[in-house]
């Protein structure tokens, strides 16, 4: 066993409970041992970064000042944001010391203080790949996910900017493509695999998300997928949840579920569906589980929603002439013919 | 951080150029942003999935910040069409940590309020009380909170998701609290009180 000082995150708690269900289902067989982080705290996402410097990178720092106090060297984060920030924040305190100092004043207002770079912050795709390795993966492999079709899709935050160098290309990584074939799957050619879900312009700036999200469904569409597969909790929700909200946006009607990496995974190495958290998706995974003979409880499919206006202020979206380029965001008649 | 990157220019120039813009966004920066080694290639902009919703490039608003037009600069819209997906930043030759840069014109908005919708500013200050509050982020009661505010029929549109992702197990009506709020709330006091002062 492998030996891991493990910060969910606050999604793994409620909407991506999913992720944390199947990985609790998987980390046994594969040898991953993990101890949580005592009364961690939020990283604060993308949100308290663009509030305030200082506060934002010493509630980041409580997390490795306590994961640090274990004794354990080896800190595993399944949520990309998470594993990023707290990546970040390990990395800049020691590139500009006069940051690591306040932090490590502010830390020490709760009898904490952290070192930078004394910790291995890894993700768990990293760890799967070159921990625990694709061969002993394959080994524990008793149901192929033969036939199934499936869009890998990575997400921004895991091989970007890379800090720890971890990570095979920032843009073209091919980590969860050898998990993927590791447990049987067909891997589609889907040039989506790096680009943006929207993540919190869902909230603020619909507009954007709806387009981002369009993309990237429509993406893995092209490439015939039955599925997408993140490792990202936000990638999950937004590609999934509001799916619904994209086709009533557009006038689309795409239904294309978008499960986590670990959940194929727990499939394969014989776990139930039940299990591994499926059913809890907004669009239903049953037609493509389906093809590999699994029966997966079917999920409701969101209900049709009416276009809105409201968020940020945005620029009318792009006609089609021959001087626009289609890679700008189309009107809604448009992408409907 | 060299303070004059520019000094051999200023003969061309027919007033001292005034980088203190420049230096301030740098300083509240995280990291060593790098702003001033921008060499305006538009690399960023190139690369940027949200473009389209800005009403200035990346590359233009550093030109700006360059150029000392302050106002312009804080009310643009695009540090909040940022979506931090980094693409700009491992496609930036000049290593500007670019991502990194948006958050501080965010915070330098909010603080002298210059923005022109106050929903995306809201949304993080909302997020931030919270965690402050709890400890942890707090989906549904930001969720709600935000769409009360700025489009409750929104909320009533998006009613039926939210009740599906409430079925599911996927949103929880109560939020957690961590045991050491006292501790969190410390430090961060103490990280508010060094904030003005970073450098």
């Amino acid at each position: 066993m492998s030996d891991y000082i493990f910060y969910p995150g606050c999604a793994m708690e409620s909407n991506a409970k999913a992720y944390y269900d199947s990985l609790m289902e998987i980390a046994q067989p594969l040898g991953i041992n993990l101890q949580e982080i005592d009364d961690w705290n939020c990283c604060g996402a993308t949100e308290y970064v663009g509030i305030n410097l200082i506060p934002a990178y010493s509630l980041i720092a409580r997390n490795l000042a306590l994961a640090a106090k274990t004794g354990q060297k080896t800190v595993l984060s399944s949520c990309s944001a998470c594993y990023l920030n707290l990546a970040k924040a390990d990395y800049y305190m020691a590139e500009r010391p006069a940051l690591g100092k306040k932090v490590n004043e502010a830390l020490a207002a709760g009898n904490l203080q952290y070192t930078p770079g004394s910790l291995d912050i890894r993700h768990l795709l990293d760890v799967l790949i070159n921990d625990i390795g694709l061969d002993t993966l394959k080994a524990k492999v008793v149901r192929p996910l033969k036939g199934l079709r499936v869009a890998p899709y990575t997400g921004c935050m895991v091989p970007r900017p890379d800090y720890n160098k971890r990570w095979s290309d920032p843009e073209h990584p091919t980590e969860l493509i050898d998990v993927l074939k590791a447990i049987g799957a067909e891997v589609v050619d889907f040039p989506g695999g790096t680009t943006c879900c929207g993540g919190h312009m869902t909230q603020i700036g619909p507009d954007t998300a709806y387009e981002l999200i369009r993309r990237l469904i429509s993406s893995a569409e092209k490439s015939k997928a039955d599925i997408m597969v993140t490792v990202c909790p936000m990638c999950q929700l937004n590609v999934d949840a509001y799916q619904g909200e994209t086709n009533s946006h557009y006038g689309t009607d795409y239904e294309m579920p978008i499960v986590f990496f670990s959940q194929l995974v727990g499939l394969a190495l014989g776990f139930p569906p039940e299990k591994l958290g499926f059913g809890s998706e907004i669009t239903s995974t049953a037609k493509a589980l389906s093809r590999i003979g699994m029966d997966i409880p079917e999920a409701a499919l969101a209900e049709g929603k009416q276009h809105q206006q409201e968020g940020l202020p945005m620029p009318p979206c792009m006609r089609k002439t021959a001087k626009t380029p289609e890679y700008k965001r189309p009107c809604a008649e448009e992408v409907k013919a | 951080m060299s303070k004059k990157p520019v000094e051999h220019v200023h003969a061309r120039l027919d007033h001292d150029e005034d980088l203190s813009l420049l230096h301030e966004v740098s300083m509240k920066t995280a990291g060593v942003s790098r702003l001033e080694m921008c060499i305006q290639c538009g690399s960023c902009g190139g690369s940027c999935p949200s473009e389209m919703d800005m009403d200035h490039t990346p590359r233009t608003l550093f030109a700006m910040l360059r150029a000392g037009m302050r106002e312009e600069a804080l009310l643009s819209n695009t540090p909040w069409i940022c979506v931090s997906c980094y693409h700009c930043v491992v496609r930036c030759p000049q290593n500007v940590h670019i991502t990194d840069v948006m958050y501080a014109l965010k915070s330098m908005a909010i603080q002298e309020k210059k923005y022109r919708d106050s929903s995306a500013p809201d949304f993080s200050e909302t997020f931030v009380e919270m965690v402050e509050k709890y400890g942890r982020s707090y989906e549904f009661g930001l969720a709600t909170r935000h769409y009360l505010k700025h489009s409750p029929l929104r909320m009533i549109r998006t009613a039926a998701m939210g009740l599906d992702m409430l079925k599911k197990g996927r949103l929880n009506m109560k939020p957690t609290t961590i045991k050491g709020m006292d501790q969190l709330t410390a430090i961060l006091n103490k990280a508010k009180e060094m904030e003005l002062a970073h450098e």
